[in-house]
């Protein structure tokens, strides 16, 4: 990118380029964070068995962009207490914590803001320091609510970065490199070439990674910072219209940003998993939006599926949440750091094939079984009856059916 | 160059701030952007791992602790900070003895050199290779250092029970 803007004086080329860089990725974090508030609604709508947003736009896609024009124009407002300059930071803290990660992010091969050569540990030290502009916005909002969450949520965060740390470890101890791209590269081909299925440390490792990285983007079942029964909103309680908006979109920021680690630490990163070669030397141009697609839908699957957990779990209690974090979590991942330098170091080349195959296609089989019975399978119809201590009390559809 | 010093101008007035503020929450979140601004400083020289290390340890790890701290002891009448004249004088003239002493220092260092060294930063695996060959018993020292100071950091902080009777007080 710097080479694109040479016919510039020397500082003013690197400018240039991060200039355009910060737009591109600040774009991409604006659009899709007006896609996930959307797809948010509609996913606690048909879980909770609603319709969620329709009015606005066809399926209601275009709710995101009436709230951000509600959003923008409502009164910025904050309490008499409130630590003013702190207050009004905090979300921009939050929010540049996130919008970093993103710049060392590969989102395909080469295409990237900065390929550093510690990615890894760079994206885990950025997203590490979110927890500023929370502990933050708790403080200054001068108000006991927020500051309940804020200290929560550093309570949490400094904990859950252990077991996360742990198990951005394990591929890259695999990968033998702290570079993002490289290991993008290194993950070329068909699927049981992905981390995932490189030994059952790594396979175990990833699902632990993604709880500690919801945990420790506070979505729920983790979201003990807001906890809206307890705490009124947590750490955002005072906070309204953009400085609000601004929080939620550290939070979907930093969401896409731990779900592309994983992708790319685990899931082949850009490598769709169904081609043999690297797509971007073989189509050229055509292969580089090939893999941006593929890259950003893994990266929305798994957001995706943050969304189900969230709308699925109860909320834990917060001495739930720190003996899951120092009671399992960390003792699980140091046996797998620990299994998975043995297997590097032990176990002969053909185990680790034979493993690769076996668990790629299990898994693979597994899914495709699953996907076709829950698309098969006929939807319940409305039962004519109560379950449990309500059973055999009538319900209107009896009522109809005995008038 | 004019990044550099754009840079380094921002850390150190920040640094300034952190000494000039009443407020002590306030300090302490300029002594972020001022461990922000160092970290930075050594991305813009190329020791990303340097770098990114600075982040993780002092604002990842240090400053959370620190604004944690702080937040839960601010109370009113430890959240300004009064300085008494003398306290001044002791401060400023410890500040320049400090100051005086790095200055020479950085400034010997680079009498020998004449030109900036060109060769690449070392990567992380040439850091790793070293701490195991090279320099593993500073490295090992500093292990066990760290690992006496958490093992001893959990004894202080452990809740103090009363022994039970028939129970074993450890």
């Amino acid at each position: 990118m710097k080479e694109l803007f040479s016919f510039l004086p020397s500082p003013f080329d690197l400018l240039a380029a991060c200039l355009v860089i910060g737009i591109i990725l600040i774009s991409f974090i604006a659009v899709s964070g007006l896609f996930f508030t959307w797809l948010e609604r509609k996913v606690s709508g048909r879980i909770q068995d609603r319709l969620g947003p329709t009015r606005v736009g066809k399926y209601g896609l275009l709710q995101s962009v009436a709230d951000a024009i509600k959003l923008i124009t409502k009164e910025d407002t904050s309490p008499d207490v409130a630590d003013k300059f702190l207050f009004k930071l905090a979300p921009y803290l939050a929010l540049c914590a996130s919008f970093v990660a993103f710049v060392s992010l590969p989102f395909g091969n080469g295409i990237v803001g900065h390929n550093l050569n510690v990615a890894a540990f760079f994206i885990l030290a950025v997203l590490s320091s979110e927890v500023f502009g929370v502990i933050l916005a708790g403080y200054a909002s001068g108000s006991k609510w927020s500051l309940f969450g804020g200290i929560r949520e550093a309570a949490q965060v400094v904990s859950y970065e252990v077991p996360r740390s742990m198990c951005v470890l394990i591929p890259v101890i695999v990968a033998g490199t702290l570079n993002l791209n490289t290991i993008g590269v290194q993950q070329t081909g068909f699927f049981w070439q992905w981390n995932l299925f490189h030994d059952p440390f790594t396979f175990v490792a990833f699902f632990i990674f993604f709880i500690v990285a919801t945990a420790s983007c506070k979505r729920a079942p983790f979201d003990l910072a807001e906890a809206e029964s307890e705490l009124v909103a947590g750490f955002h309680t005072e906070y309204s219209g953009i400085r609000w908006s601004i929080f939620f979109m550290a939070e979907y920021a930093s969401m896409f940003a731990v779900s592309g680690a994983a992708a790319i630490l685990f899931l082949g990163g850009w490598h769709s998993g169904l081609l043999p070669f690297e797509p971007s030397l073989e189509l050229g141009w055509f292969g580089h939006v090939l893999n941006v697609v593929v890259f950003v839908l893994k990266g929305w699957l798994l957001v995706f599926v943050m969304m189900w957990m969230r709308w699925s779990l109860p909320r834990l209690r917060i001495d739930q949440v720190m003996m899951t974090c120092l009671k399992y979590f960390l003792p699980i991942s140091c046996v797998l750091l620990v299994g998975v330098c043995l297997w590097e170091l032990f176990v002969p080349t053909i185990v680790g094939q034979v493993w690769r195959w076996a668990s790629a296609v299990v898994c693979a089989l597994g899914l495709v079984v699953l996907l076709v019975q829950m698309l098969t399978k006929a939807l319940p119809g409305p039962k004519a009856g109560l379950p449990g201590a309500w059973e055999g009390m009538p319900t209107p559809l009896l009522r109809a059916k005995s008038a | 160059m004019i990044l550099f010093t754009a840079i380094a101008s921002a850390t150190g007035l920040s640094a300034l701030a952190v000494v000039l503020s009443r407020n002590i929450v306030r300090s302490a979140v300029w002594l972020l952007f001022t461990l922000v601004g160092v970290s930075l400083l050594y991305f813009l020289l190329g020791a990303e791992f340097v770098g990114a290390t600075q982040l993780i340890v002092y604002v990842g790890g240090t400053m959370v602790l620190v604004v944690f701290g702080v937040m839960l002891t601010a109370q009113q009448q430890f959240l300004k900070i009064r300085t008494r004249p003398q306290e001044w004088i002791v401060g400023i003239v410890l500040a320049g003895a400090l100051f005086t002493l790095l200055a020479t220092v950085s400034l010997r260092l680079g009498e020998g050199r004449t030109t900036a060294p060109t060769e690449s930063m070392p990567g992380t695996g040439q850091l790793g290779v070293g701490f195991l060959t090279t320099y593993l018993l500073p490295f090992e020292i500093i292990s066990v250092h760290l690992l006496v100071v958490l093992i001893g950091a959990a004894y202080l902080a452990r809740a103090k029970r009363r022994p039970r009777e028939g129970v074993a007080s450890d």
